[in-house]
């Protein structure tokens, strides 16, 4: 290479730099894009942990529809379904809804719930104090379970929402879920 | 300064060089890898050109005749990643490898080892990919876009093969960027300033911004892809947490500005070739530099308008919408100074300008199908229809592929020393504009009906025009073989003898050498006035 002027070097450094920085960029968008959802809502996602319920004015002059939506994903033999479709709340009131699930098939299964609110702007208000989304369910072969979800919507929810969808799908995680929760079943 | 710069490069100035295969493997020299990259993205573009006739034949009647679904999908996918990353990227690096240095008065490109590489492992790249289609189970069958989780969780196990091609691929095309920068930077003739340069090495200039930029992007999806697949992550699976809408963001953030990788290179061969044969300098210079610059610049915001129906809220799609929009503004202008440049010139239509000028129709018709599809509550309705196949189809058939062809007839004569077979370039022009028309221009039609696109079977209101598509499809196949033919010709140096300007109206520094252009030019730096 003696023969390249001698700054050839610095700028191919340079440009290899940018390379590695746009490499770095790409797995950034990771983040930042869970970030940027959670700040704007726009993808539905509700919080992943438990909130705290503090007893607080139920605004009575407000009733917000909530509808249920509930699927399984491909490959998932469970039966899943919500016993109630949707339910009528005031804003900071407290709610238990009940959602029944069965594996027909004769092998144990743990499966994991993942919500999503529509529209999603709605995400950042509801408030789920108790939900089987937090942790992997397992069920044995046969098994049948009610597993119930309990929930607040914000009082500040946006006036133009009247009402919103929760879909629940459920994913079989039996092959990367932790042993733990196979042994506990 | 003279006697500097030839001991500079004592090592390379014999004027034998090996002779047979170690003369291609060893080469550092510019003007082979140039050859090496043409004829290699030549023959990726006869090999995903099958791949096309398979498709095509499959599609001449409704109902599942000669191949099965499964094949069939592997069939879109390697046809589109074969004639994105083996055909169109490589002709243009090809043709910045040999037309860069000439243009700019440097004696080679400044990485000569590095660009020895960058070729050689593009080869390699495209035997795993096409090696994959032979494997139980297939190749990659998720489309050229591998979208998770048709990538991730339904893909099988040849998908690592994918990625690792894809992963070569992307290397080769980041070292051959970072070679056409360095050499721009610091390799042209005293006197050549930025804005002396021609529109070529401009734009490839900018091109190769764009792809140190985003291929890393890419190399960094087929990364998540690999690890979601085979090692347990969950970047894009719901149900570890991940989002599979994430992947179309990050692929979208590399594939917009991929688009105009594909495209700014033609910009650039298109006003090198409307001025000669105009006879008439390039209307508007400083405004094509700027408006390629802009588009470049314009392609990081726009990516989200593959996906509309994604479900983004209102304020996004229409964010992405009038950004989309606002890129025909610079594009426009390029159009309209290709069309003053003409504007009463001295035209002649040889084979190069013919070429050209079918590009500058055809492409705006793809331009303004883009239009189209950029208006978002429409896109509902397009999306991922033959519609938008007609498109991308236009703009890079009839776009960046005509343009390769223009550069190859403009350039020919000063490669080989011998002009082209007029004969055959004439039946090549016409046959392949005819014939990519009656291929590309009925597939708005069934795409606006509702055709889907990426599917084997068709309901039986579409036969007609699927027909008249396959049989177009056909011809313009048919039609690269005289091509083929013409390139043989010019290979063994058949034909009447190039003059050194060989085009009458041809202005630059490639025109100032012999024709063939010696093994090695500009040892000695020309001074640009």
């Amino acid at each position: 290479m003696a023969q390249n002027p001698p700054n050839n070097g610095r700028l191919v450094i340079k440009l290899v730099a940018v390379v590695l920085g746009m490499f770095g960029f790409g797995f950034a968008l990771v983040p930042l894009y869970d970030v940027f959802c959670d700040v704007t809502g726009i993808n539905g996602k509700t919080n992943p942990f438990a909130a705290t319920y503090e007893v607080q004015d139920i605004d009575t002059s407000r009733t917000i529809t909530v509808e249920f939506i509930t699927r399984t994903n491909t490959g998932m033999p469970w039966e899943f379904a919500a016993r109630t479709r949707q339910v009528q709340v005031h804003p900071g009131e407290l709610k238990t809804v009940e959602f029944t699930v069965h594996n027909p098939t004769a092998k144990n299964i743990v499966g994991q719930a993942i919500p999503s609110v529509s529209p999603g702007t709605a995400a950042l208000y509801l408030n789920k104090t108790e939900c089987f989304c937090f942790n992997q369910q397992p069920l044995l072969a046969g098994e049948s379970a009610v597993m119930p979800m309990q929930f607040y919507v914000d009082p500040q929810l946006p006036a133009d929402i009247e009402i919103f969808t929760l879909s629940y799908t459920f994913y079989d995680v039996t092959e990367t879920s932790s042993t733990v929760a196979m042994n506990r079943g | 300064m003279s006697t500097a710069a030839e001991h500079l490069h004592h090592d390379e100035h014999h004027d034998h060089k090996p002779s047979g295969i170690k003369r291609w493997l060893y080469t550092t020299n510019h003007k082979d890898i140039g050859t090496l990259y043409l004829w290699f993205a030549f023959i990726m573009f006869l090999i995903g050109g099958a791949m096309a006739m398979v498709i095509r034949a499959e599609l001449f009647q409704p109902g599942l005749q000669l191949v099965d679904p499964n094949f069939f999908n592997q069939m879109t996918t390697v046809h589109g990643l074969i004639m994105v990353f083996g055909a169109v990227m490589p002709a243009f690096t090809g043709l910045a490898n040999w037309m860069v240095p000439l243009m700019i008065g440097a004696p080679d490109m400044a990485l000569p080892r590095m660009n020895n590489w960058s070729f050689w492992i593009l080869p390699f790249a495209f035997l795993i990919l096409l090696s994959s289609l032979f494997l139980e189970g297939g190749g990659p069958n998720f489309g050229w876009t591998f979208y998770a989780p048709l990538s991730t969780t339904y893909s099988n196990d040849s998908t690592a093969l994918f990625v690792f091609s894809v992963h070569i691929m992307g290397i080769s095309s980041i070292m051959g960027a970072i070679n056409v920068i360095v050499t721009i930077f610091n390799m042209r003739a005293p006197g050549m300033t930025w804005m002396k340069m021609p529109l070529f090495v401009w734009t490839w200039l900018i091109t190769a911004f764009l792809l140190i930029a985003v291929m890393p992007v890419l190399a960094g999806a087929v990364t998540m892809v690999l690890t979601d697949k085979f090692f347990g992550t969950s970047f894009f699976d719901a149900a570890g947490g991940g989002d599979p809408v994430l992947f179309q963001h990050i692929f979208w953030f590399f594939g917009h500005p991929e688009v105009y990788i594909m495209i700014l290179p033609a910009f650039g061969i298109i006003s090198q070739i409307v001025p000669t044969f105009s006879r008439k300098p390039l209307f508007g210079y400083a405004s094509m530099v700027y408006a390629t610059a802009s588009i470049a610049l314009l392609s990081f915001i726009v990516w989200a308008h593959h996906m509309f129906t994604t479900g983004m809220p209102v304020a996004a799609e229409l964010f992405f919408m009038f950004a989309t929009m606002l890129i025909s503004v610079p594009t426009g202008v390029k159009v309209f100074n290709w069309v003053a440049t003409m504007w009463r010139g001295a035209i002649t239509f040889e084979i190069p300008m013919l070429f050209s000028l079918a590009f500058i129709v055809l492409f705006t018709i793809g331009g303004f199908s883009g239009l189209m599809l950029a208006i978002t509550p429409v896109d509902f309705q397009y999306h991922d229809t033959y519609f938008v196949v007609a498109h991308f189809h236009y703009v890079l058939v009839t776009g960046a592929v005509f343009s390769i062809m223009a550069a190859v007839y403009y350039w020919l004569p000063k490669w080989c020393g011998k002009m082209y077979d007029l004969g055959l370039a004439k039946w090549h022009f016409w046959c392949s504009l005819i014939s990519v028309n009656v291929l590309f221009f009925p597939m708005h039609f069934v795409g606006l009906a509702g055709m889907p696109r990426r599917i084997p079977d068709y309901a039986l209101q579409f036969a007609d025009f699927n027909k008249w598509i396959s049989i177009g499809g056909f011809a313009f196949g048919l039609s690269q073989l005289i091509f083929l033919a013409l390139l043989i010709k010019a290979c063994r140096k058949q034909g009447e003898a190039a003059t050194d300007r060989v085009w009458e109206g041809a202005e630059g520094l490639e025109w100032e050498i012999p024709s063939p252009a010696p093994y090695h030019t500009f040892e000695t730096p020309p001074v640009v006035k």
